[in-house]
Formats: C-alpha cells, structure tokens, sequence
C-alpha cells in the first residue's frame, strides 16, 4: 500500500519533503450559478490554506456555500451555467487551470473527496471490491490480482469485518456506516496527500458518527494527510479540527485555530452556531439559543453584513457597510464583524430577534420577498 | 440558556397514565424466517409527559412508534391508549380515536404531498373528518401556521417544493395539531436538520406542548436532543428497553454499559472535553439471530459469563430508575465487572 505511483502519469506532484509553504491555498474563490431567477453568488470570495497533514473543519448552516466551496476545490462543478474566478493551488498545481483530463490524474490519487450520502455516491451495481480497485488500478498500475488483494486489505484497514467476503458485496447489502467505510476505502486506496469530507457522518447514528470520525482520524495520523472536513454542526469538528472556517452566506465570517475560536469567539453568529446545539450536561427541558429565521437569499444579499438581520446584536453600521475579514491581536484569529465580542459578550446591547420570526417563503422561490 | 421549561418533572409522576404499552411484540416476515424487530417492550406515558425513545438504526424504536398509532399491527401485546387497546381495533372506530394520537415523520418534504398547496395540506385532517365550515377550517388553518412560525399569507397558496426542510417540518407539525390531538408521537422530527435549524423545532415542540397540553413520545437517535425536550428516556437496544429512568437521572447516573456508550458518543462543542469517548465498536447484531442472554454481550465492555447464559430483566435499581443488567455500571462497578478486553467483533451485520 505504501507504493508510490508508477505508470504513465504526465503531472510530477512534490513530494512531502521538498514541499514548501502550504498544501493547498484557496485564494478568492467566487462561484456563482446562472438560474432563472438570477444568479446566485454562493461562494463570494473564499480564501484560506491547508498545510501537509492538518485537519480544516469548515461549518456552516445549509446554504452557506460550505458544499459548493468544497466542489470548486476538487473541481467537480457542473460545466454549464457556473460563472467561476479565483485559484486553487495543490502541491504547486493550479487546480483551476487544469483541464478534466489532467484533473483526473489528480482525483483519487493525490486529492479525493468523501461524500455525505455513500449510497448514491457508490455505484450500486457494482461490487464494493470492484469499485476500490478501479482507483488502485487507474492511479498505482496494479494489476486486477494485486487490486483485489489491496482491496481486502483497504477494507480490513477501515474495520470492515471479514473483508474477503464483503468485497463480493454490493452497497445495498451494507449499512449506512458501513458504506461510509467502504468509500473512505475508496478514498483512501491510493494514499491521497488531502480528503475532502462533505458532511461525512450526516445521517449517521451517533455511535457510527463517532466510529467513522475516530477511524478517519486514526487513518489521517498514519499516512500523515491533511483532512478538510465539511459540517454543520461545531460539535464534530471541537476535538478534531486544527483549524475551523466558520461560513455565512457565501463568505468566510470567521478563522481560527479550534481553541481560539472557542475560547475567544469574536463573531456572534459563530456563538450563536454553538449555543444552538443541545448540551447533554444542561438540565433537561431548557431553552435552546436557536438562531432566528435563516440565511439570506444569496441572489440579493443584505447590504452591510449578511447576518446583521438576525444577529441580536447588529447596529446600523451593520446595515450599511460590511465589514471586512480583519484580525485584532493574534494574526490567525480572522473574523468579519464590526462589534466582535469581547471574552465572549457583546459590547453592545442586544435587542432581542424574535425567536420565532415570521418565516418567509423560501428563497430559492420568492425572490426578494425576504423582509 | 438558563430558562427551564414550564413543565414540572414532579408533577407528571401523578398524572394519568394516558398510554399503556405492555409487552409488545412485532415480527416481520424475512423469507421463511421471522424477525423480531420489538421483543417484549413494556412502558407507561403520563399525561403531559414527554417520554424519549432512543437506540440506534435497528433498534426497533420507529416500529414501536409505528405501532402506538397502528400503522403498524403488532403481533402480540397491548398498545391501550385512555383505556382502550387499540391493537384489537379497526375501521372506522380505529381511524376516529387515532384523530387523537398523530404522528411526525423524519423526513419532512417527503410526508408532505408536492402537489397540493400548504392551506390544503393543512386543512386536511379536518376535511376528512367533515370538521367545521369551510370558512372555520380555514380560520384553523391561518391560526395553526401562525402557531407553528409560518406566515399563512405569504405560504398557504404555496407548494411543499417552495420550503426548507425546516419550514417543511413546522407544516407538518401544523398539520398534526389540526385535529387537535392528545398525543403526538414524533419520529426522528430533527434528525436531517441543520444543528441551527433543530434548534428551532425542539424549542417549538416545547412551547406547542404547552400551549396545546400534549402527551409526547419523542423518538431520535441523539441522546443530547432526546434529553432536551424529553422528562423521561427509554433506551432501547435490538427490540428490547435497556434503562428507562428520568432524563436527568439518566445523564447523571447511566446504569447500563449501552447507555453509558450513547452518552460518550455525542461530540461536545468544546475541544477541552476530555473525551471520555469509549467509542462503540461493532454494528447492531442481526435481529434475526439476536445473541443468548444479555442481547448487548457482543459490544459490552463488561460482559462476564452469566451475561451470554442468563436474559437480564428490567429491575427498579433507583425510584423511577429501571435497567436489564445483570452488571450495571455506576459507582460499584469496579468491584462488580472488571472492563474485560474488548472481545474481537466480529458482530454480524445484517
């Protein structure tokens, strides 16, 4: 498993030790979709970097752009009606500059992705043995014999019971963790230098939420890969994380290393994304912090900034200019607000955001009926 | 944060037992083999109580709350809701009394019809029912989804297509209260929201309890939602209860190792928790071979001999505090049940 790769590849990747600076870097990354209604600017100018081994947790409500910035890093957008700008550099390659066929070289064997819903990303009529050495035989040349027996071992080293049977099986026959574990086989089998996980434990039990995070983890220190790892909910990424990018309608609100952005949150709605989830060690039956209403119509965005018509505490220079992606003090700590919190509390009043805030029609139909 | 709900633990205790399920069997048919998918679950509901359901996939805990609204018959067993066993009941008298007991689903822009407008949808338990002129059904529909954080102008010529998933689960909601029922059984009701968005609901679902009085069993996978909105929880692991005790009790003093494993597994937002984190190993076993004695031994830490011989029953180890194991983890079990290795799993999967 530790081959390096053979074959007829054309593009000469770094290798760990020669590699300076970051893995990856991400610099002003807008992606906007052509609809009928208008264009919607769902990644509005996204910049960051990964570095050799770390893990990025990126965390945003549905609809902040979390999943289309994830997309736009691998490349997988759909070819019509997406209007793109920005780069993506990986291991000295400019992503955005390739073209499909050389990104193929990339996909699998040096950058792969993980996806929230293994059923409809697993080929359903195809063994799982099959599907895992498809990549081993693309990517490393093996032959079919040496990819079966790869693949047996890619299962047994994602904690798939007797793995010489279950190569034979298809993903139905599975449960939903165990595909889970099957495409983080796939992921993996080529020993990729960065993963992409989209909402990889999403629909999972908790308990298997916990296995899959903990096997991903355990996998990452092993083979030294760094993770980008996509959620909506904080708490995945708390214990696991290096770093976490907290997003909000199309841009980044806030950037720091785990522990400063607990421990020193300076954007209220990334408080107001961790006072939301329910603490097992708060007394039963109190009153979750819920978020009011939801995010913005990303064709026609609130001027200033975007979370200022549901933030308890928004001014109005809130609502007139947007505030910059800037740092105080610690030159990691990014965030986007005009009355950051200090020690975690507001040093202006808030005023209170109906909790139950009459729900407009979606945006995805209404237009701009948001009020 | 600090806010406590209105409703009074201690007062639920006397309250009437508003449903009574005692020993419910449920089996499926799987080629010539029968599954059981609920073995013997016996529990009370009190009025004004909400009881949490909780297990992982597999663990039987929609089928148990299928069968409280007899969607699903039960093969033997008594599901008796104000008196009346609703197991022996059908037709018409059964489709009448179940206008008392609704139901919410998991997935909420699928149990709503993509066709018909929200007002319709809404309306339509009452149109059934031959309830009310059409000007009142309509006054109840406009109330409801204000009730429910809906604007009923700006959504009731509208289509489920049009709504978030969240916005989809507070229609369904609307729709369930109509009939202005007593007992609510809500599956899985958060479980594909956003964290911000669950939020929302389980604070919605608190205050509609209050200001409609409603009886609810709340079934999810997630300790930590089911705690929150819950006086009550009852865990349920392969068609068998485990530990039922007091939402708190529970927190504060697990005594089966099954529960004490759901409590690890929850991710804290905070990256100082020590994670005490004994992730489970290993996958549910096969119902349709479930293991000797104690169903939990294959994923137990503390599973010793008598475990694999001898069921462990449902026994009172606290007031209110009931748990079905022979070793029950708590402040004793170090001298009880040294953790043995953890046997190698090779638990079946289905």
């Amino acid at each position: 498993m530790k081959a390096r790769r053979s074959g007829g590849r054309t593009l000469e990747f770094k290798d760990a030790g020669t590699q300076v600076g970051p893995l990856l870097v991400v610099d002003d990354v807008h992606t906007s979709f052509r609809t009928a209604r208008g264009t919607v600017r769902a990644v509005d100018g996204v910049s960051f970097d990964v570095h050799e081994g770390k893990t990025l947790g990126i965390v945003g409500e549905s609809g902040s752009g979390k999943t289309v910035l994830a997309r736009s890093i691998m490349g997988l957008l759909p070819p019509r009606d997406v209007i793109r700008s920005g780069t993506v550099r990986f291991a000295g390659h400019e992503l955005t500059a390739m073209d499909d066929k050389d990104l193929r070289q990339v996909w699998g064997a040096e950058l792969s992705m993980i996806f929230q819903d293994p059923m409809t990303a697993l080929n359903p009529v195809k063994r799982i043995g099959v599907q895992i050495a498809e990549s081993l035989i693309l990517h490393l040349g093996m032959d079919k014999k040496e990819a079966g027996s790869t693949a047996v071992e890619l299962l047994r080293s994602v904690g798939i019971p007797s793995p010489e049977d279950r190569v034979k099986w298809y993903p139905f026959q599975l449960s939903g963790g165990m595909r889970q574990r099957v495409m983080i086989a796939i992921a993996l089998a080529c020993a990729p230098r960065l993963v992409l996980a989209d909402e990889p434990t999403t629909g999972l039990d908790v308990t298997v939420q916990a296995q899959i995070l903990d096997l991903l983890a355990e996998l990452q220190r092993e083979r030294h890969m760094a993770v980008i790892l996509v959620t909506h909910d904080l708490g995945v990424v708390a214990s696991r994380a290096d770093d976490i990018i907290v997003m909000y309608a199309g841009r980044v609100v806030e950037r720091a290393p785990t522990h400063t952005l607990f421990h020193d949150t300076k954007m209220p709605y990334t408080r107001a994304l961790m006072d939301s989830i329910p603490r097992l060690a708060d007394p039963s039956g109190v009153r979750l912090n819920a978020i009011a209403g939801r995010p913005p119509d990303l064709i026609n965005p609130p001027d200033g900034c975007r979370f200022a018509p549901r933030c308890p505490y928004a001014q109005d220079k809130c609502r007139e200019s947007e505030p910059p992606l800037r740092t105080v003090g610690s030159a990691d700590h990014l965030f986007a607000c005009w009355f950051p919190l200090v020690d975690g509390e507001s040093t202006v009043p808030p005023v209170p955001v109906s909790l139950s805030a009459p729900v407009a029609p979606g945006p995805q139909s209404s237009g701009a009926s948001d009020a | 944060m600090t806010e406590t709900s209105t409703t009074d633990a201690t007062t639920n205790q006397g309250g009437e037992v508003v449903l009574d399920v005692k020993n419910l069997v449920v089996e499926f048919k799987s080629g010539r083999q029968r599954v059981q998918a609920v073995s013997g679950v016996t529990f009370q509901v009190r009025q004004g109580e909400t009881l949490g359901l909780v297990g992982e996939s597999g663990c039987g805990k929609s089928t148990t709350g299928r069968t409280l609204v007899q969607v699903q018959a039960a093969t033997s067993g008594a599901v008796i809701y104000q008196g009346t066993d609703l197991t022996g009941m059908k037709g018409r008298a059964l489709r009448e009394l179940r206008t008392k007991i609704q139901m919410i689903f998991q997935d909420p822009i699928s149990s709503l019809n993509p066709r018909r407008r929200i007002k319709d949808i809404v309306a339509e338990p009452l149109v059934i029912w031959k309830r009310g002129t059409k000007e009142e059904r309509a006054t109840k529909v406009r109330a409801m989804l204000e009730a429910v954080g809906i604007d009923p102008d700006a959504a009731g010529d509208r289509r489920p297509g049009e709504f978030s998933g969240g916005q989809c689960q507070r229609i369904s909601i609307a729709r369930a209260l109509m009939a202005d029922p007593d007992l609510l059984i809500c599956d899985e009701p958060v479980s594909a929201l956003d964290v911000s968005v669950q939020a929302q609901i389980l604070n919605l679902l608190a205050d509609l309890k209050d200001r409609f009085q409603l009886t609810m069993v709340f079934i999810a996978h997630d300790l930590a939602v089911v705690k929150n909105v819950s006086d009550r929880v009852a865990v349920m692991y392969l068609g068998k209860l485990v530990e039922v005790a007091g939402s708190d009790e529970l927190y504060r003093a697990a005594a089966h190792p099954y529960t004490e494993a759901l409590l690890a597994s929850i991710p804290e937002p905070d990256p100082d928790h020590a994670s005490s984190h004994k992730a489970l190993t290993g996958e549910l076993p096969s119902p349709l071979n479930p293991p000797s004695g104690c169903r939990f031994r294959t994923r137990c830490p503390y599973a010793q001999a008598r475990c694999a011989e001898e069921e462990p029953l449902l026994r009172e180890v606290a007031p209110g505090h009931q748990v079905a194991c022979h070793f029950p983890v708590g402040p004793a079990k170090d001298q009880v049940a040294p953790p043995a290795a953890m046997a190698a799993t090779d638990a079946p999967t289905a």
